[in-house]
């Protein structure tokens, strides 16, 4: 470990890349090196997770899921991030990542369990790369850089990529986690979502000052992004997942983006915020947004929108089809089958007694 | 083996743990070039790397959140916490994730967190507390407390081995005990040990106040009452065949913590007993232990830790009722 951290500014290689105001410059777009059909994928991804969200959000009317946590406006974030790393390369994500997880392969279907009332976490975090949604906010910051530590004691050629909220950078947890970041330099990219939104607490009650600039604090650089634009995303976790992986420690991003929805399912955002804000950002929307860069670029045509928009609503009805007849777990292994590898007697006893009075009744 | 302290035990068990397995990670507080502010990690740094045995930036809740991490990626953290009374800020990060992250993922967490806990060193504040009962109510967690060299060694090996994440109380009173130790001897966690064979009154301890019981059952010899010690090592699980096998001879008991009486530990002893050995019983279960105060200032702190006349005077009344 270097006994004095440096903080890298000079040969930070993702500032050059941006405006001052955090927008991808033309020129680091021209050479993004992407095929037009990763181009195009892009955009495909980002229609599928939106209306994925949308059918979540109807389930949930419709009693089928308990509660849902909608991430309309933040697709440019989740999808541009998986884009920019390697499968291998793991995901720390909060509780609204539900795209970067289908993003990642996780079956949206599978996914839903968890909104379903089935699971805790449905999928393996292992297989994915994906750590499971966590709801305690920013507990999760932590996990990351624990893996980060881990793959700098292994010499592993893998970073973290760790995302939360700007909320989150009010908890000590993160504080905590940045901080031995810089210490350890760990391989990790922290990506602040910031959708100006905690619950109801807009971002200049939930912090006074800048949140990327705190990087520097830290020892690490940080920058503020243009957060609705899929290929300013996908360009900035790019370029500081390179930085992390030959070494050179951390990243804080800020991504800035717009929470359109409510914070859930449970949420009433009219008591706290207005339809001109709303509307602000309704134009900044990150679809359409790409939609009208890709058509510009001739890269896209009206056949093959038609073509991905048919594909999209094959795929999601498929979802709903396979999370209405997922399976429900018998009681006793969904309560009692994974709290511990070696149980003990005591434990297994009660479990027993359980089922037993399951079966009597 | 010369006599060992059980400071030095439990530094030979990390020692070996780490030569056993390149997976194992020593970290904490003051942990590396320090060697701990207990001397417990002494040497280590030294022996196995400062990849493996690091000291850590000053903040409980990421030393238990990194271990997540590290277990996700396979290794086996043993992070020290420095002090009892500092184990509150990773509160969350161990009841919320340590605890649960198998459950909710499927992935085994070998996770061992040591702290050294209980009074009796004339400390200031947050320095001297028991908080075992925040832990054993926690679902998914081990919960284990030695009291003696030789198991302080063996349970802190099976506790490393344990695919399931351990909470391991050192009763840091007790660390310069000496004894000779068996490194060989396995001691699993959930078993408790009958410490001193007796048939009037069983003495429930685990930790720091076993140490006491057994100067009571010696004090007790004196006055022809026969005192069964019985020395819990693991409170989550908890050994209830060995406590009802002793009540079965004494059919009295009297349970010892360092920790406030009132919703401790000992109550659930109490209650277990209840469930399964109510016709055991020819005496009220005794509980003796801290009052439902904060820990006192250290010059009254021996007026609050239980001691032998407090066990003597409990055992007297067990065997003097009906």
């Amino acid at each position: 470990m270097a006994d004095v951290v440096r903080v890298v500014a000079a040969d930070d290689p993702v500032r050059p890349l941006f405006s001052p105001a955090g927008e991808l410059t033309a020129d680091a777009r021209g050479t993004l090196g992407l095929s037009p059909h990763e181009l195009r994928d892009l955009y495909h991804k980002m229609v599928w997770i939106r209306r994925t969200d949308q059918e979540a959000l109807n389930l949930q009317r419709q009693g089928e899921l308990g509660l849902w946590g909608p991430y309309q406006g933040q697709e440019a974030i989740h999808v541009g991030t998986v884009a920019a790393l390697r499968p291998t390369d793991w995901i720390f994500p909060s509780y609204r990542e539900f795209g970067m997880g289908m993003c990642r392969g996780i079956d949206p279907a599978e996914m839903l369990t968890l909104f379903r009332g089935l699971s805790h976490g449905p999928w393996d975090p292992r297989r994915y790369h994906f750590a499971p949604l966590v709801i305690p906010v920013a507990s999760q910051v932590p996990h990351a850089v624990g893996m980060a530590m881990g793959s700098r004691f292994k010499h592993g050629d893998d970073v973290v990529l760790s995302t939360f909220g700007d909320g989150a950078t009010s908890k000590g947890d993160w504080h905590e986690a940045m901080n031995f970041a810089g210490v350890f330099r760990a391989p990790v990219v922290f990506l602040c979502q910031n959708n100006r939104w905690a619950i109801s607490v807009p971002l200049a009650k939930q912090t006074a000052g800048s949140i990327a600039e705190r990087a520097q604090g830290y020892g690490f650089p940080g920058i503020r992004i243009d957060g609705n634009d899929v290929l300013a995303v996908l360009a900035a976790v790019r370029a500081a997942a390179a930085r992390a992986r030959q070494g050179d420690g951390p990243y804080l991003i800020e991504a800035m983006t717009y929470r359109m929805g409510p914070h859930t399912t449970s949420d009433d955002p009219t008591r706290y915020r207005s339809e001109t804000d709303l509307e602000r950002w309704n134009v900044k929307d990150p679809i359409p947004r790409y939609r009208e860069w890709l058509q510009g670029q001739g890269l896209i045509d009206e056949a093959s929108l038609a073509a991905i928009n048919r594909e999209v609503e094959t795929a999601v009805e498929a979802t709903r089809n396979r999370l209405k007849s997922a399976p429900v777990p018998a009681a006793g292994e969904a309560i009692f089958g994974r709290v511990y590898q070696h149980p003990p007697d005591s434990f297994l006893e009660e479990r027993q007694e359980f089922e037993s009075s399951l079966e009597s009744n | 083996m010369e006599p060992v302290t059980m400071a030095k035990a439990i530094n030979l068990s990390l020692r070996d743990a780490l030569a056993g397995d390149d997976d194992v990670l020593v970290f904490g507080e003051d942990v590396g070039t320090l060697g701990g502010v207990f001397r417990i990690t002494d040497g280590l740094q030294k022996a196995f790397g400062s990849d493996r045995v690091f000291d850590t930036p000053l903040a409980e809740s990421a030393i238990i959140g990194i271990c997540i991490g590290l277990a996700l990626r396979g290794f086996k953290p043993v992070p020290e916490i420095q002090f009892d009374g500092f184990i509150y800020p990773a509160f969350d990060q161990i009841v919320s994730h340590v605890a649960k992250y198998r459950n909710r993922t499927g992935v085994s967490m070998p996770i061992t967190i040591r702290v050294p806990f209980g009074g009796r060193i004339g400390a200031v504040e947050h320095h001297s507390e028991s908080p075992e009962a925040y832990f054993t109510h926690t679902a998914g967690l081990k919960v284990v407390a030695p009291s003696t060299p030789g198991d302080a060694y063996a349970l802190l090996q099976s506790a490393i081995a344990d695919p399931d994440p351990v909470i391991f109380f050192e009763p840091k009173a007790r660390y310069y005990l000496k004894e000779e130790i068996d490194t060989a001897k396995e001691v699993p966690i959930g078993q408790a040990r009958v410490a001193r064979g007796g048939s009037g009154v069983t003495v429930i301890a685990y930790g720091p106040t076993v140490s006491i019981a057994l100067d009571a059952a010696k004090a007790a010899e004196k006055e022809n009452i026969s005192l069964e010690v019985i020395d819990l090592r693991s409170l989550s699980p908890l050994d209830m065949p060995t406590i009802l096998a002793s009540l079965q001879k004494t059919h009295r008991a009297v349970v010892v913590h360092e920790a406030p009486v009132f919703g401790g530990f000992g109550g659930e002893i109490v209650a277990r007993i209840a469930d399964d050995g109510f016709d055991l019983l020819e005496a009220p279960i005794a509980r003796i232990g801290g009052m439902d105060t904060p820990y006192p200032p250290a010059r009254y702190e021996k007026l609050y830790l239980p001691d032998v006349d407090r066990i003597l005077e409990a055992a007297d009344l067990a065997l003097a009722y009906g």
